[in-house]
Order: C-alpha cells, then sequence, then structure tokens
C-alpha cells in the first residue's frame, strides 16, 4: 500500500513561508510547466525543482515509495504514447528523422523520442514542487491563510476538515479492512471480478457509514458552538504575509511570466530543434 | 438551491477526505491492462447525490487532486476536472433521487443511473480527452482510448456500487419521510 505524503515539521525556511505563498507557487509551477513545451524552459524548471527540493530537507523515506509508483505510471505513460502514436513527434516538429523501422507504422524518429523526453521531463519538473507543498505545509495554517486572502472561510474550513481528516479516514478503512480480512474475505488479485467487487463493497460500506456518521457529529458540534454566525472569523494558526513571502511570490510570477513568453515567442508551444 | 451551510462544509471536508483515501482501492480489471475500476467514483457519485452539486463539484475537484498529489506526486488537472463536472452533474439532480429521505427506489434509481451514464460519458469522452490535448498535446487516438475505459469502469462501478450505497442508506438514513400520510 501506498504510503501517504503528509504534512512534516523541520523547520526549514520554506516552512515558515505562509501556505498561501507556497500555493500560488506551486499552482504557477504547475500551470506553466502544464502549458511549455519549451525544452529550454523545461530544463531551467527541472534544475530549480531540484536545487528546491535539495533545501526543502525533503527525506527519501518521505517520498520513495510515492516516487516509485510515479516512475511506473511515467513508463506506462511514455510507452502508450509511442504506440498510439508513433509519428506524434513528426506532426509536431514537422520534419522526420527516421532512426529504426518497427515495421508497420511503428518507426522510431528522433522527433517522436524529442517529444518523449519533453513529456519525461515534465513529470520531473512537477513532481518535487508536488512533494514539496504538500510535506511544507501546515493545513491548518493554509487554510487560515486562504480566508485572509479573501476566499469564503467556508471554503477554507472545508479543505481545513478535510486534510485533518484524512488520516482519521485512512484509519477507519485499515480497521474495517482488517476486520474484513479477519473475517476471511479475499482482498488479493486471486479472487475473481464479481468476488473482487464484493469484497470491495465490504469495506466501503462501512466506511461510507461511518463516515455519514462523523459528518453528522461534527456538524452538530460546529453548529452548536455557532459556526457561520458572523461574517468573519479569527484563525488561531493564521500568519501574515512576511517579507520573505512578497519575495518568492513575485519571483515566482516575474518567472512565470518569462516562461511562458520565452515559450510562445515563436508562435506555438514547441522549441523545435529540427530545422 | 440549498445555500453552502454547515452540513454542506463538513459533508465537503470529510467527502474529500473519503475521496482522498479511497484512491488506493482499485479493482484491477485483469483483461484491460493499466485500467481498473474505481470505487471512489461510485462514492463520488453518492456523496453529490446525498448533498447536492456544490459539495459533488468540490469534492471531485479538491478530491481528486489531493488524492493525486498525495498517492502519486503529480496532479493531471485534465482529468481533475471531469470529475468535478461528474460531481457537479450528479448533484444537480439531487432532489429527485431522494436518498436522504427515504425514497430511493424504482423510478430515482433509474434515474440516478440514466444521470450516472450520461455524466461519465461528458466527462470521460469528452472533457478529459479534449482537456488532454489542449493541455499536455497528448495523442488523441490515446487519450480518446483511455477516456472510454475511464467511463465504462466508472459507469460499471457506480451501477453497482453507487446505487447499492444509494439503496442502504436510503433505508438506514431515511428521516423525513418515514411516516406515510394515511388518507
Amino acid at each position: 500500500m501506498a504510503k501517504l505524503l503528509t504534512y512534516k515539521e523541520k523547520g526549514t525556511w520554506m516552512e515558515n513561508l505562509c501556505g498561501v505563498t507556497k500555493l500560488i507557487f506551486f499552482l504557477s509551477w504547475t500551470i506553466t510547466c502544464m502549458l511549455t513545451y519549451d525544452t529550454r524552459v523545461l530544463a531551467v524548471m527541472f534544475v530549480i525543482s531540484l536545487i528546491l527540493f535539495k533545501l526543502s530537507k525533503t527525506s527519501w523515506d518521505q517520498v520513495g515509495s510515492v516516487f516509485k509508483v510515479i516512475l511506473v505510471f511515467m513508463i506506462i505513460n511514455i510507452v502508450a504514447i509511442f504506440v498510439f502514436a508513433p509519428d506524434q513527434g513528426t506532426k509536431i516538429y514537422g520534419t522526420e528523422h527516421i532512426l529504426y523501422h518497427w515495421g508497420g507504422r511503428w518507426k522510431v524518429t528522433s522527433e517522436q523520442l524529442f517529444y518523449e523526453l519533453n513529456v519525461v521531463l515534465k513529470y520531473f519538473t512537477i513532481v518535487p514542487s508536488v512533494f514539496m507543498f504538500i510535506i511544507t505545509t501546515n493545513p491548518s495554517e493554509l487554510a487560515a491563510s486562504l480566508n485572509r486572502l479573501g476566499i469564503s472561510y467556508n471554503i477554507g474550513y472545508a479543505l481545513a476538515i478535510a486534510l485533518r481528516y484524512i488520516p482519521d479516514v485512512q484509519d477507519d478503512f485499515h480497521k474495517i479492512k482488517n476486520a474484513q480480512e479477519a473475517r476471511g474475505i479475499e482482498m488479493s488479485g486471486k479472487a475473481k471480478l464479481a468476488d473482487r467487487i464484493k469484497s470491495v463493497a465490504a469495506i466501503i460500506f462501512p466506511l461510507i457509514f461511518t463516515s455519514m456518521d462523523r459528518i453528522d457529529t461534527v456538524s452538530n458540534a460546529m453548529e452548536l458552538r455557532g459556526f457561520g454566525k458572523h461574517k468573519k472569523r479569527t484563525w488561531y494558526m493564521g500568519r501574515r504575509l512576511a517579507a520573505g513571502d512578497y519575495v518568492v511570490m513575485i519571483a515566482t510570477l516575474v518567472f512565470m511570466i518569462v516562461a511562458l513568453v520565452i515559450t510562445y515567442y515563436d508562435g506555438n508551444r514547441f522549441y523545435n530543434p529540427f530545422v | 438551491m440549498k445555500k453552502f451551510g454547515i452540513k454542506e462544509v463538513v459533508a465537503t471536508g470529510i467527502g474529500t477526505a473519503l475521496f482522498v483515501v479511497l484512491t488506493q482501492v482499485q479493482i484491477p480489471l485483469g483483461f484491460i491492462p493499466n485500467t481498473s475500476l474505481q470505487p471512489r467514483a461510485a462514492v463520488l457519485a453518492f456523496l453529490a447525490a446525498v448533498f447536492g452539486p456544490v459539495v459533488g463539484g468540490i469534492v471531485g475537484l479538491l478530491g481528486h487532486a489531493l488524492g493525486d498529489a498525495m498517492f502519486y506526486g503529480s496532479i493531471w488537472w485534465s482529468w481533475v476536472f471531469p470529475d468535478a463536472v461528474f460531481g457537479i452533474a450528479m448533484g444537480l439532480f439531487a432532489k429527485k433521487f431522494m436518498i436522504k429521505e427515504g425514497g430511493f427506489a424504482g423510478k430515482s434509481i433509474a434515474l440516478f443511473n440514466a444521470v450516472q451514464i450520461v455524466a461519465n460519458v461528458v466527462a470521460w469522452i469528452v472533457v478529459a480527452p479534449v482537456l488532454d490535448i489542449l493541455i499536455y498535446s497528448e495523442p488523441a487516438n490515446k487519450v480518446f482510448v483511455q477516456g472510454v475505459f475511464a467511463c465504462l469502469g466508472n459507469v460499471i462501478i457506480t451501477a453497482i456500487l453507487g446505487t447499492l450505497l444509494g439503496v442502504g442508506y436510503t433505508k438506514i438514513g431515511a428521516k423525513s419521510s418515514s411516516l406515510s400520510k394515511e388518507d
């Protein structure tokens, strides 16, 4: 079972940044990475990610198991792209340099390899930023600073509850799963498909109904304490934006603009080394 | 439409947590590689059908993004939005399903499944592949094949698990209309 990434206190300067700053960095970073296919931009972003990742002092056992899962997905994805569209690279870059012919429409072209290299680079630029965001951000603090940004505190609270209850729900899930397994339910791949659906149902039903109860309990408790009575509320974990936050935000936005200008400068998202 | 009250805030939060946790529960189909039935889709359908479009949409969006980030470490945005679309679509008919009121049977079960099939088709065969092509420039035939399989898997699991969840909850959770008026 994949281990969940969670926030861990480490006392780095990244942790001391406001949650919102990190959210803005994270969103603009992933959006930039999503939009650009410019290999030069991606390469720079890749290097920056690695440096930041090093600075966040994230240890391998925090992210190792998740990272392996991502690698598997990435490999499946790049193989699938080749199987379904071996000429995608040629279509994008407009030229064709055949390196090896596999028969049929499957030929290895340098354009295709270059295109898939970009896809791989994208993975390696986004993944460290996600890791850092989750591992260095305190959920309660994030909810508080979202509200400070003008987002309705209902939304902030929903997010805080979600992050707060993920470990609890996961706990419930394991308890129920163990209990059902003790009763002899087969969860592994050996069972037939219909049986597997049945055994998953045996876990999901109790889990959902406990969660529905929990929704009632928590909302009653909040109602009794007068949640939602006033338009504003105060936060225990709230934090003011400091100088460091502004520096990071401005640097992020400048970087995003520069990266997108470079990307779209020649009219499309791709950097073409073939012409 | 009901406003976003306390119950909705909590349902969104805990629903998202549920969706995230269930990211790890996947039933491999076996005969088609790299596709699996995702029980979390059925849970999303159920939550949206009980709590309405706002809860459904946010749980889909936030749950998928958080779940992907926490389990896979990367967010595939073009597959996050379809889940939000699906949640909103299911939620729009929440009043008609009458799950909370204890009236989820016969006609509303049929409606539930009709809506989920249409919503799944729109989300996974239209929205997801189009976003894949627009955002990630992925090859068209690959993303449509993936979309079709995702849609099929979600329709199957929602039809089975989602319907059963609705039926189960409507029985124990019946609140307002467990009493019937005598003529």
